[in-house]
């Protein structure tokens, strides 16, 4: 018993001086940054003069002025900019998410010239999403754009569409490229999961003559699920911050700025480090909120289904 | 009511031909074991059988109707993978009773049929665990319940039992065997244990690199080898075999020259063979009898090892020419280590090949 706890303690030992430079480097360059952050929520500071910051309490969230709302919570523009980032978040996932699974179960069928298709499959997530988002930028202009030219010699549209400046259709338009990038990284993951699973299991299925769309909802579904909801993870953690393609498609305007977008603003171009610093603080508690349910939600309903 | 014919079926992957024309008639309710080394095309064959490869060119008929083209499922077979090929994310029960959903048998009815065989094979405790919380020989068993489950009319096994220790195999081996009995269903079993063939089989169909070498019950390949690679791949420990030349061709049988020049009497058949020929003669290690050394007929050789294993012995002895001979006999060894030992051939023990393989039919 004695012998078992001095290897336990000995592991545990092992474990925390491998754990170590990590916790450090992580405490460094994403602790320290994100207490700054938070820190500075707090206070009245200005990107003109950092070295005279006042602590203001919850202000910046909110406060009352002259019996008038105001702060971050009683914006309207920074609601809109959630809404934005929640819904460019949801409908770009599902499309990812749905595609990705498509791409992914043909790449795992066998096929001549398979290895060829799979790597250019990852030609778009390859490419820096600044450079894909000026690709597409110009591919949609709404003069010059080569997808207006095309529509407009099929004669499927008579006038040229301003993809990018119109508020109704921009967000789709952003959401259009988002998909195109990532879709491959999404069937990527999904690929990996599918080629976990054992191969046996089919050929089971097929000698006791269970039709292949049962098999790929009892069998495939809930066996590649985990590796789908780690993709599904990512990618969520990675839209709700999407900042780059917004910013370099549409032009700065409030129907397609997302949380990112707004905290820029408010740091850069309107000085306020300290709005500015609230809006990431929001944006960091919704991350981590978010990743939070979808572990608890996977967790849950991989339980169900096992 | 199964029964499963194969006329000159052949299996090409890409140009290589792995199955050469095999012809072979199952007979309903017949348990049949392919067995054979390694890469002979065993699992092949049964895999044709199956339906998850298909047949390059040739029949299959199941019970009289040309079943090449039918699913597995139209078949009616059903088949139990050496990997066991469990869902791993469902309990015993939802694997047992998968296959069975959606057709058109109610709820009540598949949870029946499930609890059923459940209950034959001993499972009914472990219906609600999960494949990884059972052990290996759980396992297996719940394969064969989805199989049983089915009730197909032909059961396939792929080495059923090649991942299980030996307690555990025996234990299966005859539970496999109850089955049969039970079921009363067709079973091709494929194995290369030659105690798993030799126990369970009505028929054995002995493969040897897509060919079919002979088919018979167990004893009639034992004692009727039909060529070399029989002879040598069924029984173990393995037969000896001898280089001799024909020295006289009798009525009765052939007298052959051993290695080294002892007269050896044999009662076989003696066609296509004249004095002078060059043969293999053949004897199984527990044919073969201790005799005085000098005694005339007799082949005698060093003692190399001595194998006690309380019931019978093995003595390994060095013979002419190099050739290690084993001689098996009853009870504890009488001999030492390193001294001279003389053993007798009786001649209605003997097999005799002839130079292209082919046995000369015992007389014995
Ligand atoms: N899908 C395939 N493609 C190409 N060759 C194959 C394929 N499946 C089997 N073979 C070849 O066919 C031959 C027979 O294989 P098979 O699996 O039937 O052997 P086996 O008798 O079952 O051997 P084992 O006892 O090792 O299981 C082997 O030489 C193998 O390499
Ligand atoms: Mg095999």
């Amino acid at each position: 018993m004695s012998g078992r706890s001095a290897l336990t303690r000995a592991r545990v030992r092992a474990a925390w001086s491998f754990l170590a430079p990590m916790l450090i480097v992580l405490a460094l360059v994403a602790g320290w940054p994100l207490v700054r952050t938070i820190y500075f929520s707090f206070t009245n500071a200005n990107l003109s003069d950092l070295s005279n910051v006042k602590f203001i309490g919850f202000e910046n969230y909110l406060a009352v002025y002259d019996g008038e709302w105001a702060g971050l919570l009683a914006d309207g523009y920074w609601w809109r900019a959630v809404a934005n980032t929640i819904r460019f978040t949801i409908v770009s996932i599902a499309l990812e998410t749905f595609l990705g699974f498509v791409v992914a179960l043909v790449l795992n069928a066998e096929f001549y010239g398979r290895g060829l298709v799979r790597a250019a499959v990852l030609i778009p997530w390859a490419i820096p999403t600044i450079v894909s988002a000026k690709m597409w930028g110009w591919m949609l202009h709404d003069q010059f754009g080569i997808i207006n030219d095309l529509l407009m010699r099929l004669d499927l549209i008579s006038a040229p569409i301003a993809w990018t400046a119109d508020p109704n259709i921009a967000m789709w338009a952003v959401i259009l490229v988002d998909v195109w990038k990532t879709t491959p990284f999404m069937a990527l993951l999904i690929l990996a999961g599918l080629q976990m699973l054992p191969g046996d299991i089919y050929e089971a299925a097929y000698i006791d003559g269970v039709s292949p769309i049962r098999v790929f909802f009892k069998v495939t579904l809930p066996l590649v699920w985990p590796a789908v909801m780690v993709a599904v993870i990512f990618r969520a953690l990675d839209a709700m911050r999407i900042f780059d393609l917004i910013y370099v498609l549409t032009s700065n305007t409030r129907e397609t700025a997302s949380m990112s977008i707004y905290a820029r603003q408010q740091l850069v171009d309107f000085q306020e480090v300290g709005m500015g610093s609230a809006a990431s603080t929001l944006l960091f508690l919704v991350i981590a909120l978010f990743t939070i349910i979808a572990i608890f939600v996977g967790k849950v309903k991989l339980g169900q289904e096992s | 009511m199964a029964d499963v014919v194969l006329k000159a079926v052949r299996k090409s992957f890409g140009k290589l031909e792995m199955i050469h024309g095999i012809d072979l008639a199952i007979t309903d309710k017949e348990f049949v074991v392919f067995v054979g080394p390694s890469g002979c095309g065993k699992s092949t064959l049964l895999r044709l059988i199956a339906g998850l490869e298909d047949i390059t060119s040739g029949d299959l008929l199941i019970d009289g109707v040309r079943a090449n083209e039918l699913t597995p499922k139209e078949r009616g077979i059903a088949m139990v993978f050496q990997s066991y090929a469990l869902y791993p994310h469902m309990t015993v029960f939802e694997n047992m009773g998968f296959g069975l959903e959606l057709s058109k048998v109610g709820k009540a009815e598949i949870d029946e049929k499930v609890r059923r065989a459940a209950a034959s094979l001993e499972l009914t405790p472990l219906l609600d665990r999960l494949p990884k919380q059972l052990s290996g020989g759980q396992r297996q068993r719940v394969a064969i319940g989805r199989a049983i489950v089915r009730q197909p009319k032909v059961f396939l096994f792929d080495e059923p039992l090649s991942n299980l220790d030996a307690a555990l195999r025996v234990q299966t081996r005859i539970e496999i065997a109850r089955l049969h009995e039970t079921m009363g269903a067709t079973m091709v079993y494929v194995t290369h244990d030659q105690v798993e063939a030799m126990t369970l089989a009505d028929r054995i169909v002995v493969l040897s690199a897509g060919n079919v070498e002979q088919i018979g019950t167990p004893l009639e390949l034992y004692e009727y080898p039909d060529n070399l690679f029989v002879a040598g791949f069924i029984g173990s420990p393995q037969m000896n075999f001898l280089e001799a030349r024909v020295a006289e061709v009798g009525s009765g049988g052939l007298t052959l020259t051993a290695p080294d020049g002892t007269p050896i009497e044999t009662l076989v058949a003696t066609d296509g063979v004249k004095p002078g020929d060059k043969v293999k003669l053949g004897i199984r290690p527990e044919h073969l009898e201790l005799a005085e050394v000098g005694e005339t007929g007799t082949i005698s050789g060093d003692i190399e090892v001595i194998e006690d294993l309380g019931e019978s012995h093995f003595i390994y002895v060095r013979y002419a020419g190099g050739t290690l001979l084993t001689f098996r006999a009853n009870g504890l060894s009488t001999v030492k280590p390193h001294s001279k030992i003389a053993l007798r051939l009786p001649p209605n023990c003997c097999h005799v090949f002839r130079a292209d393989g082919k046995a000369l039919r015992r007389r014995g």
